[in-house]
């Protein structure tokens, strides 16, 4: 059973510029062919600002801090055994390179199942601009697989 | 006015079969550097028959149908759960349909259930998308 004294847990925030040429990598591995997340004229003239960060892109953010997934460390999780059990994110405005994005961590749930064979971890993640405006949520479960 | 009502199916997307490739493209692309998606000895130790692909891939696929669909823009609310794990040479195929249609705050949103499946016909995501028609 991981720690549950720890819901509640706030990770320090840190901020991530979204940068141009991370986007482009990240649309080329994901198979994206719709030009307008990899051309800057193709993204304005879709009426984008610059080139725009696809959906699943907060994640990508949450790997700018400090370490991989500070919370591995924090609930002594093993990385060769966490899945991931789900992910939902909520939107409110766009995220485009350029942007500094403020990304805060914390720990709403802690919960096993199987006797114990299962221990589960729900984190909620916010991001927001340089405006200070939240522009995403997301909620996501991390798995670990014990014995 | 847009034509999408309850029951109107996104079009499907189909990808290639998952490469040791696109998990190392993936892994630098997304700062997910964890090992067990790249490292075959790793691994192995771990108890898997060998690296794997990261979740968050598949649901960039599921991302690509939705905006390939709608604009991002219209996009108010994705998420899935993980059903099953995609392994090397997995050939995914994300579709969707919407199953409702809701008013809120002045829009109209489909909410969309929406699925990554192997050629075998296992459900790997299994979600819904709130978007604005």
């Amino acid at each position: 059973m991981l720690d549950q004294s720890k819901i509640g847990h706030e990770f320090p925030a840190f901020s991530a510029t979204v940068e141009k040429g991370r986007l482009q990598f990240f649309a080329k591995a994901i198979g994206e062919t719709n030009p307008i997340y990899t051309d800057e004229a193709a993204a304005m003239a879709a009426g984008y600002r610059a080139l725009p960060a696809p959906p699943t892109f907060p994640m990508v953010l949450d790997m700018e801090g400090t370490e991989l997934l500070p919370v591995l460390d924090l609930l002594k999780m093993d990385i060769a055994r966490i899945l991931h059990g789900s992910q939902e994110f909520e939107y409110f405005a766009s995220i485009c390179a350029g942007d500094s994005i403020t990304v805060t961590s914390r720990i709403v749930d802690i919960f096993d199942k199987k006797g114990g064979a299962l221990d589960f971890v729900v984190m909620e993640n916010t991001y927001s601009n340089q405006q200070g405006d939240q522009v995403a949520k997301a909620t996501s479960t991390l798995v670990q697989r014990n014995g | 006015m847009s034509g999408i009502q309850v029951g109107t199916q996104i079009p499907a997307l189909e990808l290639a079969p998952i490469s040791r490739f696109t998990l190392a493209l993936y892994a630098g692309a997304s700062g997910d550097h964890n090992p067990i998606h790249i490292d075959s000895d790793f691994a192995k130790t771990a108890g898997m028959p060998d690296v794997f692909a990261h979740g968050m891939l598949s649901m960039a696929y599921l991302a690509r149908m939705l905006t390939n669909w709608q604009p991002q823009a219209s996009l108010r609310k994705f998420g899935n759960r993980f059903a099953a794990i995609t392994q090397l040479q997995d050939a995914i195929s994300c579709s969707g349909k919407v199953v409702e249609l809701i008013e809120r705050d002045g829009e109209t949103l489909a909410r969309c259930e929406i699925q990554a499946v192997k050629a075998s016909g296992e459900q790997t995501l299994i979600g819904e998308a709130l978007v604005v028609v």
